[in-house]
């Protein structure tokens, strides 16, 4: 837990997990419980299939690339009816997001456009913070943001970096997570955390942010 | 033209557009089909794909992509010229 100091005290600031989306293995969680479902091997036809459900309208979502289509989706999924648009300024949402493999996904296939002719609708997603960009341009989130490589998911840097960009005021509110496309593996968890909770709130700690990551195994 | 606005359709992935949505003289970018900047080098690859056309003078772009007629009438100003 990041601790401010303030009048000569030590304080510890809970900030809290308001609303969160799950993306794993044919199925769609918000707030923890199912909200879509769908047994389709190919990811961006489960994608698609999930675009439509929801009804959204946004034509540059066929543009994007698999590791775009899925964070993005997430998030539109998570903050569909939050009113974070509402409470706060452009400057004050954040997202902070990591993954294993970078945009390795997308890097192979324009590896693969380059024995012909060179996509460069492909060559813009071989960065992974893209994803990041697509979001913050649908919202309208001007924030800081970064996008961390691990190993496998890191629940305490998430919750110490996150912790640290909230309560140094560098941000009001923050999006944050795992998302992940190599081949057929899928997986995205994001939470949005922020200051104040409501009455279902749950505070942004270790334990709560593995407890909604490990979600899809009971 | 309409092979033309099918290319166009496909190589952009307008998934929502029909080609026999895009008028003739519709403007490409901005205003129009709102198409961006990366729309416009996959218009170059299209170009250099479904015509072997590539074009060398960047200051052509803004001119030959303006509508699908500009494309075609560039298109087959150019089919004209290796005849």
């Amino acid at each position: 837990m990041q601790k401010n100091r303030s009048n000569n005290f030590i304080v510890a600031l809970q900030n809290y997990i308001t609303a969160s989306t799950v993306i794993t293995a044919g199925a769609i969680y918000k707030n923890q419980q199912v909200v879509f479902e769908k047994a389709i091997a190919a990811l961006p036809d489960f994608l698609l299939s999930a675009y439509q459900h929801f009804e959204v309208k946004y034509p540059k979502f066929y543009k994007m690339d698999n590791l775009g289509k899925l964070g993005w989706l997430a998030a539109e999924i998570m903050l569909r009816d939050s009113g974070i648009a509402d409470r706060y300024q452009p400057y004050d949402v954040g997202v902070v997001f990591s993954n294993a493999n970078s945009s390795l996904d997308t890097d192979l296939k324009y590896y693969e456009s380059t024995k012909d002719i060179a996509s460069p609708a492909l060559f813009v997603y071989t960065l992974p913070n893209i994803v990041i960009g697509e979001i913050c341009i649908r919202h309208h989130f001007k924030g800081e943001n970064s996008f961390f490589i691990f190993d496998r998911f890191d629940a305490s840097f998430i919750e110490q970096n996150v912790n640290g960009l909230l309560n140094n005021n560098t941000l009001q509110a923050c999006i944050c997570g795992w998302v992940e496309v190599i081949g057929e593996q899928y997986k995205a968890v994001l939470y949005l955390v922020e200051k104040t909770g409501d009455n279902n709130q749950v505070p942004f700690d270790e334990e709560n942010i593995l407890k909604i990551y490990q979600l899809e195994n009971g | 033209m309409s092979d033309l606005k099918k290319q166009i359709v496909e190589q952009l992935n307008l998934q929502e557009i029909k080609p026999e949505d895009i008028g003739d003289d519709q403007a490409l970018f901005v205003e129009g089909l709102g198409l961006d900047s990366i729309d416009a080098l996959e218009l170059i690859v299209l170009l250099q794909q479904h015509y072997n056309i590539k074009i060398s003078n960047a200051e052509d772009g803004p001119k030959v992509f303006r509508t699908v007629r500009t494309m075609a009438e560039y298109i087959t100003a150019h089919q004209a010229q290796k005849v």
